[in-house]
């Protein structure tokens, strides 16, 4: 079958079917009694705790003051991943001597989850910032440098050749032809890594935080508040949703200005 | 001065565990100021000459020197014009022809005069901050050669640098480089596989064999350039007539055409 395009408006139309066709069901299957209300609170339920949170402090914060806290942990994370992550995936792209320590290091350690950390970010830090920005950046960091790499490495030789045949030393190739050369895949990983450091977060404030959508959800579930539960599930999704969208507008625009 | 000497160069590639000859033996000299053209059947070796002169690739055996010096690296005193242009597509047309410029400690001020000049030069008045994918192949190419020129090199090496071009577009940038060798001539090393683009640029004309590449002949073209006043021609077309040149080409044709492989049938 041949894929059609399709027009703006049956895009929103299909779209907003997704949404009312999940929401149906999950009125009706709580609205039926066959599943307990804690068990499954009905969608108008939630949609009144949410409200109620953004208006009502819980466990000390509001809905958003929480989205604030957790999002100040995510920028500092996804931020040192980045700020390390680039220029060590670029200078290993060009530094076979480099790539050789890194990269068997790097591909064990990049197998071991986030959540993993936990232990030793409640060790290391308690309930401060640094566990949760550790625990963020252990999500964030990989993809940051292997798109670099990636990108480095496949810059096309003819534009390092012509730098070197210009005149141009190590730190002009890294930072003048791969640096650019690799941006469509730097922002393909930032993507990736915003994905992953923002879901890293949630579990690193399951855990050691004491404030933050997690920490709402845990404090929801201790409560017995599965509405809260859910709540905070929705406020991840629409920040993660805006992240994503975000990053994928900086894509559109640089692929556009590629030509 | 700047002349490029290769000395009993051979080259030898390893592919699947066996070497194979790219190039075997080769000894010619480039003398200051003259524009040499190496032209031979694909394979030959003509890029690989080029390569090890720019300092991207290494002879096997002898020795490549650049005015004295054997080549380890590359370096802006050999200045590369590459057949696909490799002009930085994230760089303006000012940018790409100031790149070199910027690693040779130069006063903005001077840096800024000098590539001015050389878009002048080119015909590249208004393009300053347009993109490479914004111009045509030809435009692209002025860009590319501007941004060796403008390093004022001792050496200038192009790699079938008109190969991607259209016939028309051609012609015209042949005629502009020999118009620019005259205003400003350069050592030259230039690889082509069009035998009446070599004889109408160069002073000498190096003939290559099949691979693996050896100096079949070299031809003197700059004698019969100068006994027969080719320059007093303003066109391309009209050199190409002379019975002189006619006689050179096909000379050179006869050598190319004695290393063709029989077709097989």
């Amino acid at each position: 079958m041949t894929q059609a395009v399709l027009s703006r408006r049956e895009f929103f139309r299909l779209t907003a079917a997704g949404f009312l066709g999940f929401f149906g069901v999950w009125a009706v299957l709580a609205a039926s009694g066959l599943v307990q209300t804690l068990f499954l609170p009905s969608p108008l339920e939630v949609a009144g705790k949410f409200f109620e949170l953004t208006q009502k402090p819980f466990v000390g914060y509001t809905l958003q003051q929480h989205l604030l806290s957790s999002f100040g942990r995510f920028a500092m994370g996804f931020g040192l991943a980045v700020v390390i992550g680039i220029p060590l995936g670029l200078l290993m792209g060009w530094f076979r001597w480099l790539d050789r320590i890194v990269t068997p290091l790097f591909d064990a350690l990049r197998f071991v989850a986030p959540i993993a950390w936990v232990p030793f970010a409640a060790l290391w830090f308690g309930t401060g910032i640094g566990g949760p920005v550790l625990i963020i950046f252990s999500g964030a960091f990989p993809p940051c440098v292997i798109n670099a790499y990636r990108g480095a490495r496949y810059v096309e030789v003819r534009y390092i050749e012509a730098a070197q045949t210009l005149g141009a030393g190590h730190w002009r190739i890294i930072t003048e032809v791969l640096l650019p050369g690799s941006i469509p895949s730097i922002v393909a990983g930032l993507r990736v890594s915003a994905g992953l450091g923002w879901q890293s977060l949630i579990g690193a404030e399951l855990i050691v935080a004491s404030s933050g959508i997690g920490y709402l959800m845990v404090k929801g579930q201790s409560n017995l508040s599965t509405s809260t539960v859910m709540s905070g599930m929705i406020a991840i999704g629409i920040v993660g949703f805006a992240i994503d969208l975000l990053l994928r507008a900086l894509e559109a625009r640089i692929e556009r200005r590629g030509g | 001065m700047s002349n490029i000497v290769f000395e009993r160069v051979s080259r030898q590639f390893q592919r699947d565990g066996l070497q194979f000859p790219a190039l075997e033996d080769v000894s010619f000299e480039v003398r200051d100021r003259e524009f040499v053209a190496i032209v031979g059947p694909s394979g030959c070796g003509k890029t690989t000459c080029l390569r090890m002169a720019a300092g991207l690739e290494f002879p096997s055996n002898g020795n490549v020197r650049v005015a004295g010096q054997t080549v380890t690296r590359p370096g802006p005193d050999r200045s590369v014009v590459f057949q696909q242009f490799a002009l930085f597509p994230w760089k303006t047309v000012y940018q790409n022809i100031e790149f070199g410029l910027r690693g040779k400690g130069m006063a903005q001020a001077q840096r800024r005069e000098r590539v001015t000049r050389h878009i002048e030069l080119m015909g590249l008045q208004g393009y300053d901050s347009a993109y490479p994918h914004q111009l045509s192949g030809g435009m692209q190419q002025r860009v590319a050669i501007a941004r060796s020129y403008v390093l004022d090199p001792g050496v200038l090496l192009m790699d079938e640098p008109f190969g991607a071009l259209d016939a028309q577009t051609r012609t015209v940038m042949q005629e502009e480089l020999i118009r620019l060798s005259r205003v400003n001539p350069r050592t030259v090393l230039f690889i082509t596989h069009a035998v009446d683009e070599a004889v109408y640029l160069a002073d000498r004309v190096v003939v290559l064999t099949r691979r693996p590449g050896r100096i079949r002949e070299i031809v003197d073209v700059a004698a019969v350039r100068r006994t027969e006043n080719w320059d007093r021609h303003e066109r391309i077309e009209e050199v190409m007539e002379q019975p002189s040149f006619v006689h050179l080409r096909t000379g050179i044709w006869r050598l190319l055409r004695e290393q063709q492989q029989p077709a097989r049938l």
